[in-house]
């Protein structure tokens, strides 16, 4: 049957935490090392010289800091914001001229091409129907000419 | 023929006699003698007490804020937190009545206290990114050169950085029970009474708290 190692002593650790074997030397000195750590923090901690005019002082600092970047933002989107609505305004009003311009030329240019064709078009007959001009007497000579063979 | 009935002015001359007489003076006096001796009791009283609180303060005060130091590795906050503690000490000192050391009354409200706030830190999970805990290294470094060469010294600090991991890695009440009892070196029945377990639930804690340290220092667990 196995027996379980006792590991207490009971003169020296009354509490039976401690483990004293051999083996767990180390544990107990890195124990004990953080316990000296522990305090020596503590101690130079406690009796730092304390500035708490200095720190209130540090904290409107940072606080005014705080503030400052904060307003500058708000005023650096707010302006940004504005200036791109302007920008975008501008723009816009810049197309609408350009687009005004554009119909104008295009509504100029199909007068223009009207016109020319109302042009073309009395050019036409001119040339089709006045040219030819039909001899004075000539719509009365047929029928006479038929009155004489019969 | 009855009594003649006495004037209205006749009546103020008599309470006025009265009044003046030497019976009514003295016992005004003594009256007047009490109130001042019982109100000066008073104040020799509250002075008493504010006298014996500000030892209480002078003595235990390293031991809480060490305490605190080791919970929360801040030394800002545990400073906000001895104060808080002391503030909240002296609003209850009068009803203090000696049924565990003070040291033992302090302790427990500091308790309370690291674990209000970090309860507080839990539900507030913004506050997480402004904590000014130091980080293993530099709570390493504070250890006592007391080690003969610089590979022993830096061995040390190697193994109190471990330290520092494992108690990181506690539980809140394994790592209060570890602190008083390894760094505090307060004994079972007084960790008992400061945290409010009892002593076989203490104990158990500080077995498991230690292996894991164990453990962390690459040692065998028990």
């Amino acid at each position: 049957m196995m027996e379980f190692e006792d590991k207490t002593d009971a003169g020296k650790d009354p509490l039976g935490l401690r483990v004293l074997d051999a083996q767990d030397v180390e544990l107990e000195k890195a124990l004990t090392n953080f316990k000296s750590c522990v305090h020596a923090w503590s101690e130079a901690a406690y009796s730092r010289p304390r500035t708490p005019a200095q720190e209130i002082r540090h904290r409107s600092r940072r606080l005014a800091a705080g503030w400052a970047l904060g307003c500058v933002l708000v005023a650096g989107s707010v302006s940004g914001g504005l200036f791109e609505r302007h920008h975008k305004m501008v723009l816009a009003e810049i197309t609408a001229q350009q687009r005004a311009v554009e119909q104008q030329r295009q509504l100029r240019e199909q007068q223009a091409k009207a016109t020319e064709s109302d042009e073309v078009l009395l050019a036409g007959v001119d040339s089709d129907v006045s040219q030819q001009v039909p001899s004075a007497m000539e719509p009365l000579a047929t029928p006479l000419a038929d009155d004489e063979t019969k | 023929m009855g009594h003649p009935v006495a004037a209205p002015e006749e009546w103020i001359r008599i309470l006025w006699r009265v009044v003046n007489s030497d019976f009514v003076r003295a016992s005004t006096w003594v009256m007047a003698a009490g109130t001042a001796l019982e109100a000066v009791t008073m104040a020799t009283a509250e002075d008493a007490a504010a006298q014996e609180f500000a030892r209480v303060v002078e003595k235990h005060r390293p031991q809480i804020f060490r305490f605190l130091l080791a919970s929360t590795r801040d030394v800002d906050l545990a400073e906000t937190l001895t104060q808080e503690c002391f503030l909240k000490a002296h609003r209850n000192w009068a009803n203090f009545r000696g049924e565990s050391s003070a040291m033992t009354w302090l302790m427990r409200i500091a308790i309370n206290l690291q674990k209000d706030h970090w309860r507080n830190r839990r539900m507030q999970f913004w506050r997480t990114t402004r904590t000014n805990a130091v980080d293993l290294d530099e709570a390493s470094e504070w250890l006592p050169s007391g080690e003969s060469s610089v590979e022993q010294q830096l061995l040390a600090k190697e193994r109190v950085k471990q330290v520092w991991r494992s108690v990181e890695g506690l539980s809140e009440r394994q790592r209060t029970v570890f602190l008083l009892r390894y760094v505090e070196e307060q004994d079972l029945s007084e960790i008992a009474a400061a945290t409010g377990l009892s002593e076989g639930t203490v104990k158990a804690h500080l077995s498991r708290a230690v292996s894991r340290v164990r453990l962390e220092l690459g040692g065998k667990r028990s």
